[in-house]
């Protein structure tokens, strides 16, 4: 984590999981899937959401390569970014250059070529 | 409950203007509303201010106050912030306080410093009305995001590049005769779709410049109006706003704005008019894709039918419904803080008469305004109506 960035709780422990080989999604008793960190259902209100392996593979419904970045990744443009349908949740993470709708993902942890952060990425199945 | 006459409306030169500060340009626009409204400063009970990076585009927080005083007023100010739909909710409160007979006459307005960052700190800037651990972090930039909803689009529904270029040349033409505008040139389809890429397939000519400027409109009760004998034909008869949820990746549509249909749905209800009784409107093209987001949230078109609206002329001045008369974002500028005022601005001088391009719309009685929030996370929609 680069310097004067405070932690994340919910989150950086998400990246953990994810790197280790057990993604979850969070899944409430009405089964509606969202993202950590959280505490309510953003659906239905229910609070008592329970860790859910997150599906091996999800498939690619939308990307865009990046050409103007922020400064956070400059180094990295142009990249994609592009959103995955896991099934109860989608997600947004960098992705192959030449990736296309409706391909076979799966999310992994990378990091930044400009700064070292750790960041959601997709890699083909 | 009592009607919201718009009163007078004032407006800065859109464009860049780095060394001004947000205080000298909101004191600026607020002094043409009131020369504009004939409405006493002393008369004015509250100001309500959008800005939305005020703290990073210049070190000031808390600039309800700081404004009421750039503009000569002294009142209680509040700052709304709500993405690039700041001055859209500031707006709403006002309405909402006028029509609820809490005040008589309110100053309304917003204002955003943009230029002095340079271009990659304003992206960064801007990103800020993502969701920073889920959007952010993966690498999305505003222009990105809708880019996402630009291949989305054409993934669900159809469309092309050259589809949403019409839009740009369209609006670019638009705000030729517009001397607030900060591209008063015409573009030619080619140009727009040869011009490097941005987010693809968003390019340069798909997205909004960075810009500087200032809105402001004063409100008044239809007694305090009649009361001073105001001059002030156009009345604000509907007011909406709907949400989403924040990030892309946790809503329903990737492709549609049900923020701004349910806007929409709320300000017609209250207008009692629907889509088909309006005649000219002024969306929120921040990117061309997001004004044809606009025309199917608005019930202009079904959704996948937006699309081509520009391209077949039937949003053109000279089409049946014309849109972003004032050049729009694309052309007019976008200082996010100020732009739902500015359309507010806009369209009252259309319906008024006495805009450049008020020409193109000479017997519009119904006006329709859309201004959204980050990717339409949230929205408002305001009907306004000239008195008959």
């Amino acid at each position: 984590m680069s310097e004067n960035e405070h932690g994340n709780s919910g989150y950086d422990e998400w990246l953990d999981a994810i790197d280790e080989g057990d993604a979850y999604y969070l899944e409430c008793p009405n089964g509606h899937g969202s993202l950590p960190p959280r505490r309510i259902c953003p659906e239905c209100g229910e609070t008592n959401l329970e860790d859910t392996p997150l599906p091996e593979t999800g498939d690619i419904d939308t990307y865009t390569v990046v050409h103007v970045a922020t400064p956070s990744f400059a180094d990295d443009a142009p990249y994609t970014t592009a959103i995955a349908d896991f099934g109860p949740v989608r997600v947004t993470a960098m992705a192959p250059d030449d990736v296309d709708v409706g391909e076979s993902v799966s999310l992994t942890v990378g990091e930044s070529k400009t700064n070292g952060d750790r960041l959601l990425q997709f890699e083909r199945f | 409950m009592t009607g919201v006459r718009i009163a007078g409306v004032g407006l800065t030169h859109f464009g860049k203007h780095p060394e001004r500060t947000g205080r000298d340009l909101f004191a600026e626009a607020s002094d043409s509303a009131f020369a504009d409204a004939e409405v006493s400063r002393d008369d004015i009970e509250a100001l309500y201010y959008g800005n939305f990076m005020g703290e990073l585009a210049e070190h000031q927080g808390h600039q309800g106050p700081l404004m009421a005083e750039a503009a000569g007023v002294r009142a209680p100010a509040t700052r709304y912030e709500s993405a690039c739909a700041s001055s859209g909710v500031a707006i709403r409160q006002a309405v909402k306080d006028v029509r609820n007979g809490e005040a008589d006459a309110i100053l309304v307005g917003g204002a955003e410093r943009m230029n002095n960052l340079g271009t990659a700190k304003t992206t960064e800037a801007l990103a800020i009305a993502a969701d920073d651990l889920y959007e952010v972090r993966a690498g999305m930039t505003f222009p990105g995001a809708y880019a996402l909803m630009a291949r989305a689009y054409f993934e669900q529904y159809g469309g092309s590049r050259e589809d949403l270029a019409h839009i740009a040349v369209k609006n670019h033409e638009n705000a030729v005769p517009n001397e607030h505008a900060q591209f008063q040139r015409e573009i030619e389809l080619e140009e727009a779709l040869d011009a490097p890429m941005i987010a693809e397939p968003l390019g340069l000519f798909d997205a909004c410049p960075i810009t500087d400027g200032a809105a402001a409109v004063v409100l008044v009760s239809d007694e305090y109006a009649e009361e001073h004998d105001l001059y002030a034909p156009v009345s604000v008869t509907g007011t909406g706003q709907g949400g989403d949820r924040m990030a892309l990746q946790g809503r329903d549509h990737l492709a549609r704005s049900p923020a701004a249909e349910e806007a929409a749905e709320e300000a017609y209800a209250e207008a009692g008019i629907d889509g088909g009784d309006v005649d000219v409107a002024e969306v929120h093209d921040c990117f061309t894709i997001a004004e044809v987001l606009a025309l199917e949230a608005l019930d202009f078109y079904a959704p996948g039918e937006g699309i081509g609206a520009a391209r077949r002329g039937e949003t053109t001045r000279d089409g049946d419904r014309p849109v972003n008369l004032s050049g729009g974002l694309k052309a007019k500028g976008h200082p996010v803080g100020a732009t739902g005022a500015s359309q507010l601005v806009e369209m009252t001088r259309i319906l008024r008469g006495d805009h450049p391009n008020s020409d193109a719309v000479p017997d519009a009685t119904v006006g329709v305004t859309h201004n959204a929030g980050g990717t339409v996370a949230s929205a408002t929609v305001h009907v306004l109506e000239v008195e008959q």
